[in-house]
């Protein structure tokens, strides 16, 4: 069973189709990166997969549920722009928040255990509005990884992110892929992706231009499969 | 051939209500309330006629949120543009009415109030559309509210209708008021006029809402390009 | 049981949140008795009429500085993409609402309760004399303010002018619930119990409740993920 399956998946913005036809397979334990130009339709096509909207036609299977059923929810995990925790509250209250959500039996040591993977065990009572930038991204990346998802959505994951920050998703992303679970993420920072992506897409104009293995090639010459198959 | 079918239907309602307009000219006025009385062949139909069109709008938001076929979303705007303007001219027919039989523009009378709580929650409609931008989201935000304002719409009257009689109702407006039956027939025809009437305007709204999309989809393209 | 947690988790992060910064919450206790202060100049409290219909103006307050926090709820989960990481949650979308809508109306309620004595003091309404009776109305008055409002919240979250769309799509809504409680509140600081004609109002109010409650619940799936 692949971990995801988009098949045949068109949307819409009104009349104009963002996404059209779009079909994708990725198996347990690999890692797309999806790239394309502004625009393209990989932040569409990550929220559409992510659940956040449902497709016009067509479907997304992830690991053979729908992305809006409880079951599958559970199993994927999402970092998207924004850091998706509260100002008001403290790291550890934040954390503890999402592992209730998502109905892990000790939310208080999983939260722990997550303040120390991302370096914030130090700061845990602070209020996340006090924290520096760097701090907040981990905090985000600890967000998303708490619940252990089997499916890692990342939306640009690499853009406005400090070097620890950086250090510490590529290293979590690792394991992850280590432990036979699959990332799926945009990106233009083709450099830092193309090193864990096992696989690339290129979307253009909401299509798919490209897909196929990541080879040495593309990762000695991150420019390639632009100049290969993009539009001019 | 399907315009041409909606400005001959267009031409028959202004004929028809040209036509009622010197019949009931000719009409004797009324018993107690005089010529003021006739403002009633506007004021009835063009209830009616908005009553159709925000039904038609709750049908078609509902159609929207099993299909979401947009075509649906442009007749659920179109009817409720539509039914807020008809809304309005019953409004203004009611208070035209009023001035010289009640003495007043206006009374807080359990229609007249029920009326302008719609016309109001049914202007909020519109206002709420202007404001969201992304057309899907904007469909089914709505698509939503028309739903939750529908539902509202036999509560305010009703409730309306206690609080007026739990007071004393207004004292200068004691009118038996006489309808014969040919006056009834007119009455009929400006109803089926109005509404036909209601029904040409949608449709062009709706080819413009149609329009509208269809070019907000070309700019995004061209964008893209 | 599932369902009951994960409201009382929401619920639990939008309160801490408010009362973290307090404001929502003190905004709308000031713009209260701000409100109550305005109108004694146009009302003067020391008139017998007055006390007639004290009780509805309470309720215009009531309304006026519910929306402040109201506007608050879901604004509060945009500016770090909140929204998206609780829509993305395993919850469904109707734990998420009623858990907000319950913070709000505790907020809101608050408000109010501090307010009501300010307006007792103010316009000299013994507003405590069937205190059981009054606290019902407010109950069932703030539930039919905060579902709609919650509702509406979601709706404008996203929008140009949220502050002022929200009111203007609220109100015209939420009159028959507001003219219900109106009409008890003003017969309650008269001396007058609920009784006789007057438990239509009473039956209004529920009915309103109940009604847009489910009717939320059904709709808000559509307005979450669409």
């Amino acid at each position: 069973m692949n971990a995801l399956a988009v098949e045949g998946v068109w949307k819409y913005y009104g009349d104009y189709p963002a996404l059209r036809d779009i079909n994708l397979t990725c198996e347990a334990g690999s890692c797309l990166a999806l790239i394309g130009r502004n625009g393209a339709g990989k932040t569409t096509l990550l929220r559409t997969i992510a659940g956040f909207s449902r497709p016009m036609k067509g479907a997304i299977k992830i690991l053979g549920g729908s992305p809006r059923e409880t079951a599958t929810r559970r199993n994927v995990g999402f970092i998207g722009h924004g850091i998706a925790v509260y100002d008001e509250l403290s790291a550890l209250e934040n954390l503890m928040l999402y592992a209730r959500l998502y109905g892990l039996t000790d939310a208080r040591t999983k939260a722990l255990q997550w303040l120390t993977e991302t370096g914030l065990e130090r700061v845990r009572d602070g209020l996340v509005r006090e924290f520096s930038r760097g701090m907040r991204q981990r905090l985000a990346v600890a967000r998303a990884f708490l619940h252990e998802p089997s499916l890692l959505l990342l939306d640009e994951p690499f853009t406005a992110l400090d070097d620890r920050a950086i250090a510490v998703l590529q290293r979590l992303l690792r394991e992850a892929l280590a432990q036979g679970r699959t990332v799926v993420m945009s990106t233009h920072q083709l450099r830092e992706a193309l090193e864990l992506a096992t696989h690339v897409t290129m979307l253009n104009r909401g299509q798919v231009a490209f897909d196929g293995p990541c080879t040495p090639e593309m990762v000695a010459d991150p420019g390639l499969v632009y100049a290969r198959y993009g539009e001019g | 051939m399907r315009e041409k079918l909606l400005y001959a239907l267009g031409v028959i309602a202004f004929a028809i209500l040209a036509r009622d307009i010197f019949i009931i000219a000719g009409f004797p006025p009324e018993v107690a309330q005089g010529n003021a009385f006739k403002i009633i062949f506007f004021h009835v139909p063009s209830w009616v006629a908005a009553g159709t069109a925000l039904t038609t709008a709750l049908l078609s938001s509902i159609l929207f949120l099993v299909t979401k076929n947009f075509k649906y979303d442009a007749t659920a705007v179109a009817a409720t543009e539509v039914g807020v303007a008809f809304l309005s001219v019953g409004l203004a027919t009611g208070i035209l009415w009023a001035r010289p039989i009640w003495g007043v523009w206006w009374v807080w009378d359990a229609r007249l109030t029920s009326a302008l709580i719609l016309w109001l929650m049914y202007a909020g409609y519109l206002m709420l559309r202007h404001a969201v931008e992304e057309p899907t989201q904007r469909a089914n935000f709505a698509a939503v509210f028309s739903i939750l304002a529908f539902i509202d719409v036999p509560i305010v009257y009703f409730s309306i209708r206690w609080w007026r009689t739990q007071h004393p109702a207004p004292v200068f407006f004691s009118s038996g008021g006489s309808f014969p039956p040919d006056w009834s027939a007119v009455m009929g025809w400006n109803i089926l006029a109005m509404v036909m009437l209601a029904c040409v305007l949608v449709s062009v709204r709706l080819q413009q809402e149609q329009a509208q999309r269809e070019i907000d989809s070309l700019r995004r393209l061209a964008h893209a390009l | 049981m599932e369902f009951l947690r994960q409201v009382l988790v929401i619920l639990a992060k939008d309160v801490r949140a408010e009362l973290r910064t307090k404001e929502a919450v003190n905004a709308a206790l000031a713009f209260a008795v701000m409100i109550l202060v305005l109108f004694s100049f146009v009302f003067d409290p020391d008139e017998a009429t007055t006390k007639m219909f004290a009780g509805g103006l309470l309720w215009i307050v009531f309304a006026f500085a519910g929306t402040l926090v109201l506007n608050r709820s879901f604004a509060r989960e945009i500016p770090n993409d909140c929204l998206d990481a609780l829509v993305a949650a395993p919850i469904p979308g109707s734990a998420l609402f009623l858990g907000k809508a319950l913070a709000n109306y505790l907020l809101v309620a608050a408000v109010e309760l501090v307010a009501l004595p300010v307006f007792g003091i103010l316009y000299y309404v013994r507003w405590y004399e069937r205190f059981w009776q009054v606290m019902l109305v407010l109950a069932l008055g703030t539930w039919g303010v905060t579902v709609i409002g919650t509702m509406f919240s979601a709706l404008t979250v996203n929008i140009r002018l949220r502050e002022v769309m929200l009111p203007m799509i609220t109100y015209p809504m939420l009159t028959p619930a507001l003219m219900g409680a109106m009409q008890l509140t003003v017969d309650l600081m008269n001396g007058k119990s609920i009784a006789g004609d007057a438990t239509v109002w009473l039956k209004l109010l529920v009915g309103f409740d109940i009604l847009y409650t489910a009717a939320s619940i059904i709709l808000v799936d559509i307005v979450l993920v669409g």
